[in-house]
């Protein structure tokens, strides 16, 4: 009350008595004691009960720098390198930290870029973070990256993230190395370990190996100044963790043959798929139409994946798994083995052929009358196949034709047809072997091994992918079993490929009957009649079946399996020319071209070669007709 | 006379310690803030820290001149000193040179010094020589208008300088005027606080609100008085005029008066805008860094807020967020316990002095003292507009630093020698 008197009392005609002002001392006190006890409550509750400032600060000085590994490389069996890695430069921007005063229109021009997709990436960037750091501008160049970084202290909230992308030294196998793309949503949810604007594995091994190849991101937390320069990391590196490379793969693939097959095929649709026999490793897998893998990379990328996306000729498409295709006359290596194994006829069997006359199918070659097994093959005699095909699944010992025909779907599943292999080809399709559930719905119950005929001789419903064609081949070289066709031959470093792909798979038909299916094949080559026999490799003893395959779509397809050599064979393959006519015009002079070029690493046919390599078949006039 | 072997024994040692104590504390603060250039010593005189130790070196020095001084030659020389400095301010205003807006610095060939640091010691010097004779009566005009003259002048020096800062500075000789009991003192300060109350709640209300707020008020008050037949009815209705008009002349004067730049520091604060990339990033960053602190701190040198520049002015007029942030609100308290001790303290001796003079002087010093830390660590913490004033015996700078030494060492001299003096 003192002190609120002596505040009050004011105006002249009070005398001031000494101990009034005295009493002054404490109203000043108080006041600085006030303040006092203000500033320390404002300073409590921005010290201790305000946590966003703690937040605040840490977003100034804190910078998460994601430490990108080096993904693996790739090589070829040979240890040629197919696949590295790139450094290239992502501006990074971190939207609360940019300055509204700077000079975009130089920015810009720097940069390449207009004023509007300025605008559009910033507030693309701010939409997603304004405190967490986005790509503004990808894969810069290491040139533009020298130039752009000397000015970029100008531009705070701007800086640098090195990566790296891929390149491709060969060109080459762009299906089966695949590429790497920017992450999308579905992948960024499924995967924790993935974070906005990463780039995975979108097709070929870069999709199927893309954990091994990734190898593990570090983090670096560094803190950086008001004028965003780096400062040093951030306890002493204690949250910081160095990246571990990814693995690198060496495929089965030899560059070379690849190299040849695609130079092969130019002008072609169609595909080449090799396959090692022992291993099951591919050895070469062509497509055509193909592109360069490099295109797919960097900065062009988007462009280039439309103009490749929407090309009539569909070059994106791997047809060596995704093509699926009426196998012909090569399916009647399948139906000889069956019949064989079912013991439903032995290699001397004869069924009687008309030629041209025969029925229900007729004969296309002109040969014999009545051709026993190797020489049918040799023939390619196909009432043969038909009568082999219907004493199989009529043979009395099943108690049925349905008994029968489900025996032989069971033996053609073993064989690697109708399903996938499941292996490290993405995207790989099944192809069809119809069932005894599908003719009955079909037929209403009521069908017969003539209403199925066409199985006979590999037309009808069935349907093989190049990659299950070339396991016939597998199968008929090794005489009985084949491995999993696969790309990968090892990692870089020597951990175990999956099991799968080593996994030996018996298919149930014994090496003898085999023996005959290959001596048949070999009399393609090597016979007097064979179908094949312009295309023998002089020196190297080889196994083939021409195939002429009818489809609805056009001209027969052009198709062709082989093995070589027949003592020990080290490739076993399938070719189909779409579209391409008889076997033995396309398919069969290119395989036999494709093993000489293997098994002797040249070829001693120039002219044959050069006719196979220049040959091109004109689709847009040939689809027409 | 003074017997020089026992002065140490008369000085006032809680003030002296309290003085070291702050002066240590910013001189560590200001090594810390200038660590983002790099590890150096706190004596490497290339750094602000450096420089620092060398003002404290030469401040303490010619504290310790002072302390074995007579005495009564501040008395005597009071208006000579107050002559010298307010040349000083006028030669500021033809030669000197701008920093951050203010023309306030002189160069003596590399020795820069700012006058206005000076001016309030000259002016405390002046004003307690001027009331502290024995026939000096605030009771008469003259007396007053001699005391305003005394204030205002270097006040509106200063100001020319554009240095609104520290023109607002002289405002705290109000505390000892009152003190000493000059008539309409103690109204002016409670106008002073109803002028600020108005013009902060109708910048943030608006007129409207304002009108019927004030309106309701003075219904109440106008009951108040009429039931209870009080005197001065028109004093308070003349009050509530003043009150009325301030209201609808605040618009004018926050638009036409204040300039844009004091404008924008008054929209920020009052939160009237929100820019914590432009005009409010100061106090934006001062926040954050103070407030980063926590409880403890984040540990001396350690702090990432002042240490990479993100705070501007970190070593002079920002000192308080180093404090902050690496002492977190432990530091803060020790820091306003100090002033806070120091002011009372002060104070205290003041009222034991046995010369006016002395008591006008201690007083004064602590009205200088207190608006310095009220403006400066307000400001830091969001309660003040941003206005460049630094914190006593913390902020670098040598002019700021000799100055307040000096005002601080006379005070405890003046005390040390109250005994000699028959009262």
């Amino acid at each position: 009350m003192r002190i609120e008197k002596s505040l009050f009392s004011v105006g002249k005609s009070m005398r001031y008595s000494n101990r009034n002002l005295i009493n002054r001392q404490y109203v000043i006190i108080g006041i600085f004691a006030v303040v006092g006890l203000v500033y320390l409550f404002k300073l409590f509750s921005l010290q201790v009960l305000d946590e966003d400032l703690k937040k605040s600060a840490d977003n100034n000085v804190l910078r998460y720098v994601t430490q990108y590994p080096a993904r693996g490389k790739v090589f070829d069996r040979n240890g040629k390198l197919l696949v590295y890695n790139e450094a290239v430069y992502d501006l990074m921007v971190v939207p609360g930290q940019v300055s509204k005063s700077i000079d975009t229109a130089e920015f810009c021009r720097l940069l390449n870029i207009t004023q509007d997709s300025y605008v559009e990436r910033f507030t693309k960037a701010k939409d997603y973070s304004r405190i967490k750091a986005s790509v503004f501008v990808s894969q810069i160049s290491k040139e533009d990256y020298a130039h752009i970084g000397e000015i970029l202290y100008r531009y705070p909230g701007f800086y640098f993230q090195i990566r790296t992308i891929r390149h491709y030294p060969q060109a080459i196998a762009a299906h089966t190395l695949g590429d790497i793309g920017p992450i999308d949503k579905k992948q960024l949810d499924a995967d924790p370990y993935y974070k906005r604007d990463d780039y995975v594995g979108q097709s070929g091994i870069e999709k199927f190996y893309e954990k091994e190849l990734r190898g593990k991101k570090g983090l670096k937390v560094v803190m950086v100044d008001v004028h965003n320069r780096e400062k040093g990391s951030y306890l002493n590196g204690a949250l910081d963790s160095l990246p571990v490379p990814g693995k690198d793969i060496y495929l089965g693939l030899d560059a070379e043959l690849q190299a040849y097959g695609e130079q092969l095929m130019n002008g072609k649709i169609g595909s080449i798929v090799a396959i090692e026999p022992k291993t099951g490793q591919i050895l070469a897998f062509v497509t055509s139409p193909t592109y360069d893998p490099n295109l797919l990379v960097g900065r062009v990328r988007g462009k280039n994946y439309l103009d490749l996306l929407n090309d009539p000729s569909t070059p994106l498409l791997n047809r060596a798994i995704s093509g699926t295709y009426p196998p012909g006359s090569t399916f009647k290596m399948v139906n000889g083995m069956i019949a064989l194994q079912s013991g439903s006829i032995v290699p001397a069997t004869q069924f009687h052929c008309n030629g041209p006359s025969s029925s229900p199918i007729k004969c296309t070659h002109h040969h014999g009358s009545s051709p026993d097994l190797a020489n049918a093959i040799e023939n390619s005699c196909n009432p043969y196949f038909y009568e082999a095909f219907k004493t199989t699944i009529n043979n009395p010992k099943f108690g049925g034709i349905k008994k029968g025909f489900d025996y032989w779907c069971q033996m053609t599943y073993k064989l690697g047809l109708g399903h996938t292999f499941d292996t490290d080809i993405p995207y790989e399709r099944p192809g069809n072997i119809p069932t005894v559930e599908y003719y009955d719905r079909m037929y209403r119950g009521s069908w017969n091994s003539v209403t199925i005929r066409s199985l006979g001789i590999g037309q009808g419903e069935i349907l093989v992918t190049p990659l299950q064609l070339a396991n016939i081949a597998v199968v008929v070289a090794n005489e009985g079993y084949y491995y999993p066709p696969h790309l990968i031959r090892a990692f870089g470093d020597s951990t175990a490929i999956p099991e799968r792909m080593t996994t030996r798979m018996e298919t149930g038909i014994e090496a003898r009957h085999c023996k005959v299916i290959k001596a048949g094949m070999q009399s393609v080559f090597e016979g007097s009649h064979g179908t094949a026999r312009g295309s023998k490799i002089p020196g190297i003893t080889a196994g083939g079946k021409t195939g002429t395959a009818q489809n609805p779509h056009g001209d027969n397809h052009s198709i062709f399996i082989a093995f070589a050599p027949v003592e020990d064979p080290k490739i076993a393959l399938s070719i189909i020319i779409e579209n391409g006519g008889y076997g033995s015009t396309w398919a069969a002079p290119i395989a036999s071209l494709m093993m000489e070029k293997y098994i002797r690493g040249y070829t001693e046919r120039p002219n044959v070669e050069e006719r196979m390599m220049k040959g091109t078949i004109n689709y847009s006039i040939k689809k027409k007709k | 006379m003074t017997d020089r072997n026992s002065i140490i024994g008369k000085l006032d040692w809680p003030i002296l310690l309290m003085y070291f104590a702050l002066v240590i504390i910013g001189w560590m603060s200001i090594y810390s803030a200038g660590m983002s250039e790099g590890h150096h010593a706190i004596y490497d005189m290339s750094q602000f820290c450096g420089k620092q130790m060398m003002w404290m070196g030469i401040s303490m020095g010619l504290g310790f001149v002072i302390l074995i001084l007579d005495a009564k030659v501040f008395d005597a020389f009071a208006f000579l000193i107050y002559a010298v400095v307010m040349f000083m301010l006028v030669v500021v205003l033809v030669y000197g040179k701008a920093t951050n807006g203010a023309t306030s610095w002189i160069d003596f060939g590399g020795f820069k010094l700012q006058p206005s640091e000076f001016a309030k010691l000259g002016t405390a010097l002046a004003v307690a020589s001027l009331l502290g004779k024995q026939d000096a009566d605030l009771q008469q005009r003259k007396t007053r208008l001699k005391t305003y003259a005394l204030i205002l002048v270097p006040a509106a020096l200063v100001l020319l300088q554009h240095d609104a800062g520290s023109a607002l500075v002289f405002a705290s000789f109000i505390f000892v005027l009152y003190r000493e009991g000059m008539p309409g003192a103690g109204a002016i300060m409670l106008l002073a606080a109803g002028v600020v109350t108005i013009f902060v709640l109708t910048l943030v209300w608006s007129v409207k609100v304002m009108c019927i707020v004030l309106g309701v008020l003075f219904a109440l008050t106008l009951l108040f008085y009429l039931l209870n037949k009080k005197k001065g009815l028109w004093r308070m209705v003349a009050v509530y005029a003043f009150f009325f008009g301030m209201v609808f002349s605040v618009d004018y004067a926050f638009y036409d008066i204040l300039e844009d730049h004091q404008r924008t520091r008054f929209e920020i604060l009052l939160k009237l805008k929100d820019d914590p990339k432009g005009d409010g990033y100061n106090l934006h960053q001062s926040k954050i860094a103070i407030g980063s602190g926590g409880v403890w701190g984040k540990g001396f040198l350690k702090g990432t807020q002042t240490k990479y520049d993100f705070v501007p002015e970190q070593h002079t007029d920002f000192i308080f967020c180093t404090i902050g942030e690496e002492g977190g609100f432990k530091g803060s308290l020790v820091v306003i316990l100090l002033y806070v001790g120091l002011l009372i303290r002060i104070i205290k001796v003041a009222e034991r002095q046995r010369l006016k003079f002395s008591r006008i002087y201690g007083y004064a010093i602590a009205g200088i003292i207190f608006v310095h830390v009220a403006v400066n660590i307000g400001m830091t913490i969001g309660l003040v507009p941003v206005v460049g004033i630094p914190l006593p015996f913390l902020s670098y700078g040598g002019s700021s630093l000799l100055a307040f030494t000096v005002m601080l060492a006379i005070f405890v001299k003046q005390d040390a020698n109250r005994l000699n003096i028959l009262s």
